[in-house]
């Protein structure tokens, strides 16, 4: 063995081995299968616990294992000859070709999505694929570029990031349906957009707030307390009931106009004006293009700020802390503008979700949101804007996909519901990454000055940040 | 005897009960190179981050005087205002580059300052303002400058932490140098470096001193360094001063040879009386 490894072409692929691994591991499955799946206890018409057998599952479930177990040494023999090496390396030179395309290719797509979406499912049908696909998948990515500021280029690790997601949807929320009918109701219409930036406004204000008691904690102490910082935001939304209404949320929030046209059936609606008979679909259209310029807003100033000395200061202060103090770089104001500036872009969002759902309750904000912004940072590789991309459709589309495996009722049963195992697909997709590309999908890093000539750092020499 | 630059008086540092640096007092020139030397544990570090404003003294002043008569004492400095303002720039024992930044990046975020103030706290920079491209068109000449005269412009877009030992401590010492100290503290920047990176390292420090801006305050335990570049030395032993003065007086101060090389128990009694204890 310890040969072979030494001489990688003259490694055959031992079969027999593979298949006694496969063979063991599909014991294995059997084995636990028995217990777990093979026998389920479940009530009848009569609440009667009945004792059901599902043998044929165990077995699809110990074949899936055996056939995995043989991909996996398959895998690694390849890996271990020269000639996957070259195949690979030609693989790397063909993306290498076609990179320069893939932006322009990337954003003409997004940019003609919805269209598409509706030459091919019709007004009807086309919401889903706008609304939960689209419209969902930028929510994300925003929230995932906002994040990048704090994690990716300042290194400071946030787990309460939904906080100033949640403070930007409240604050639209708020004055939407309370402060602007009482104060100025001719405004109605243009809420939205009186509320976008105050909404990033106060986000900012907030991230400052919690910017400053985090600023001598690292790592995993910074980790916990803006943990703790998310937690205290959703239980003042829930139990301060006069300002926030608690549970039951806040509801018949405006919803965006055409820029003070309305999207309704009235005289003065979108579609009357535009000679358009009357559908939901142009406000999902419209929402479509509101979140991606707010998107591409955020990744350009995201671009723009990396190549600016603020943003250079946040890397450095991700680098090296101590070495920025040495050199005069003020690492309070520095660590603060990296919390407000991400936390403005989480209220953006904020704001546009609350416009978008028309409803919204503390519910809305749980953890588990932050948990999922984080995992979409770390999975894109820290920094990288196009990761944070590929994460956010991986992720967020890869969710909403599981709803759509109809296909899979037909194999394991009527009652199969393939949306339920998504937390389960998502902890094997974030461990066969933490294997595979502990570093994210883009791992490396893009130098914000050039002398001569560009060239991509690689991620084991960044380092990832101490809070 | 030139003006004294950094003007060190009484200056205590403790750590609970231990006493890093007891009532320790001398002067840095303009325009020469200071070296601070004494055994391992002797408080040269900590003297360093007292000036530097990692540490605040427990007791003492240090008060720093620019050429058009400025005084700073800086000890009431905030950290970060010690480079800004009082401007005194440092380098590290165990180099403190940003490894996964460029070496051009290096040197760019050692201006950050003034680039700060010209980008308008980056509103100017987001807008696009030609007044701060020229500022940084400014910035990357000083940072070639510097690579050029380190020896690493073939370097400039590889990342720091790619480059060999020696190459690192020089790229330490010129991103110091991008924030245009007055002082400039080397701790230990022969360390670890062989006797060609060594020679090239003081040719380094002397032609800085040539430059007539910038005075240098060194710890250094390589005494062929210390001897041939410096003009003034000064002996720390358990945080007190045992010696002060030019190279040659040092060498031969008995102090000194009882420091570093201890002496034999026949002659105890004999130093102890000559050094006064």
């Amino acid at each position: 063995m310890k040969q072979a490894t030494h001489s990688p072409s003259s490694d055959a692929f031992n079969l027999v081995q593979a298949l006694k691994d496969a063979g063991f591991a599909g014991m294995v499955t059997f084995g636990l299968c028995v217990p777990i799946v093979a026998f389920r206890a479940e009530q009848d018409m009569a609440n009667k616990l009945v004792l059901q057998q599902r043998w044929w599952m165990a077995l699809v479930i110990t074949g899936l294992v055996i056939v995995s177990r043989l991909l996996f040494s398959l895998h690694q023999h390849s890996r271990r000859n020269d000639h996957a090496h070259q195949k690979s390396a030609a693989f790397a030179g063909i993306l290498e070709q076609i990179k320069p395309f893939l932006a322009p290719l990337g954003f003409g797509f997004i940019t003609i999505y919805p269209l598409v979406m509706l030459a091919m499912h019709g007004p009807g049908g086309s919401i889903k694929w706008i609304d939960n696909f689209g419209i969902q998948i930028l929510i994300y990515v925003m929230l995932g570029w906002g994040l990048n500021i704090v994690v990716g280029l300042a290194g400071l690790l946030d787990l309460g990031y939904v906080a100033f997601y949640a403070v930007g949807a409240y604050s639209y929320a708020l004055i939407a349906t309370k402060v602007i009918p009482e104060t100025f109701p001719f405004l109605g219409v243009w809420a939205f957009w009186i509320c976008l930036p105050i909404s990033g406004l106060l986000a900012a204000l907030w991230g400052i707030l919690l910017g400053f008691p985090v600023l001598r904690l690292r790592g995993d102490y910074l980790a916990i307390v803006t943990l703790a910082f998310g937690e205290i935001i959703r239980l003042v939304l829930i139990n301060w009931v006069d300002f926030s209404n608690g549970y039951a949320g806040l509801s018949s929030i405006p919803r965006p106009s055409f820029f003070g046209i309305p999207f309704n059936a009235s005289d003065t609606g979108f579609a009357a004006v535009f000679n358009l008979e009357f559908s939901p679909i142009y406000r999902t259209i419209f929402l479509y293009y509101v979140i991606l310029v707010l998107s591409l807003m955020t990744a350009y100033v995201t671009l723009k700020l990396r190549r600016l000395p603020v943003g250079r200061a946040w890397e450095a202060l991700r680098e090296d802390e101590i070495a920025c103090r040495s050199l005069g770089i003020n690492t309070t104001i520095t660590k603060l503008t990296a919390f407000a500036i991400g936390a403005m872009f989480g209220g953006f969002a904020g704001c546009f979700f609350a416009a978008r759902q028309g409803f919204i309750s503390p519910e809305s904000f749980v953890f588990h949101e932050s948990a999922q912004i984080l995992a979409i940072v770390v999975l894109g590789g820290m920094g990288s804007l196009f990761g944070v991309v590929v994460a956010s459709i991986a992720l967020v589309g890869g969710i909403e996909i599981l709803r759509e495996l109809d296909f899979l009722k037909e194999v394991f049963g009527p009652t199969f519901d393939p949306s339920q195992y998504r937390m389960l697909v998502f902890g094997v997709a974030m461990v066969l990454m933490m294997l595979w590309k502990p570093r994210g999908l883009i791992s490396t890093r893009d130098p914000s000055m050039i002398y001569k000539e560009r060239k991509a750092i690689s991620g084991s020499m960044v380092q990832e940040g101490h809070g | 005897m030139t003006m004294p630059l950094l003007t060190i008086e009484h200056l205590t540092m403790r750590f609970g009960g231990l006493v890093a640096v007891n009532d320790l007092s001398f002067d840095v020139h303009r325009g020469e190179i200071t070296a601070l030397i004494g055994p391992n544990g002797a408080g040269k570090t900590t003297v360093f981050n007292c000036i530097t404003g990692f540490y605040k003294p427990t007791e003492g002043r240090l008060s720093l005087k620019h050429p058009d008569n400025q005084t700073y004492l800086l000890e009431r400095l905030p950290d970060h205002h010690i480079n800004w303002k009082a401007k005194v720039a440092r380098t590290f024992q165990n180099i403190r580059l940003f490894q996964g930044m460029t070496v051009l990046e290096n040197l760019l975020v050692a201006q950050h300052n003034p680039l700060m103030l010209a980008s308008g706290y980056s509103i100017l920079g987001l807008l696009g303002s030609k007044s701060y491209a020229r500022s940084e068109k400014a910035a990357l000449d000083k940072a070639v400058g510097w690579l050029e005269r380190i020896n690493l412009i073939e370097r400039a877009d590889d990342p720091a932490g790619d480059l060999p030992y020696g190459d690192q401590r020089r790229l330490e010492i010129a991103r110091a140098m991008c924030t245009d100290p007055v002082l400039l503290c080397l701790d230990e920047p022969a360390a670890g470096l062989n006797p060609r990176e060594s020679l090239e390292l003081n040719a380094l420090l002397t032609s800085i001193r040539a430059d007539g801006q910038t005075s240098l305050l060194l710890i250094e335990h390589d005494m062929s360094v210390v001897m041939a570049i410096s003009d003034h030395v000064v002996v720390l032993d358990y945080g007190v001063k045992i010696s002060d003065g030019a190279p040659e007086e040092v060498r031969n101060d008995p102090r000194v040879i009882a420091a570093y090389l201890g002496v034999d128990d026949d002659e105890v009694a004999a130093v102890e009386a000559e050094v006064g204890l």
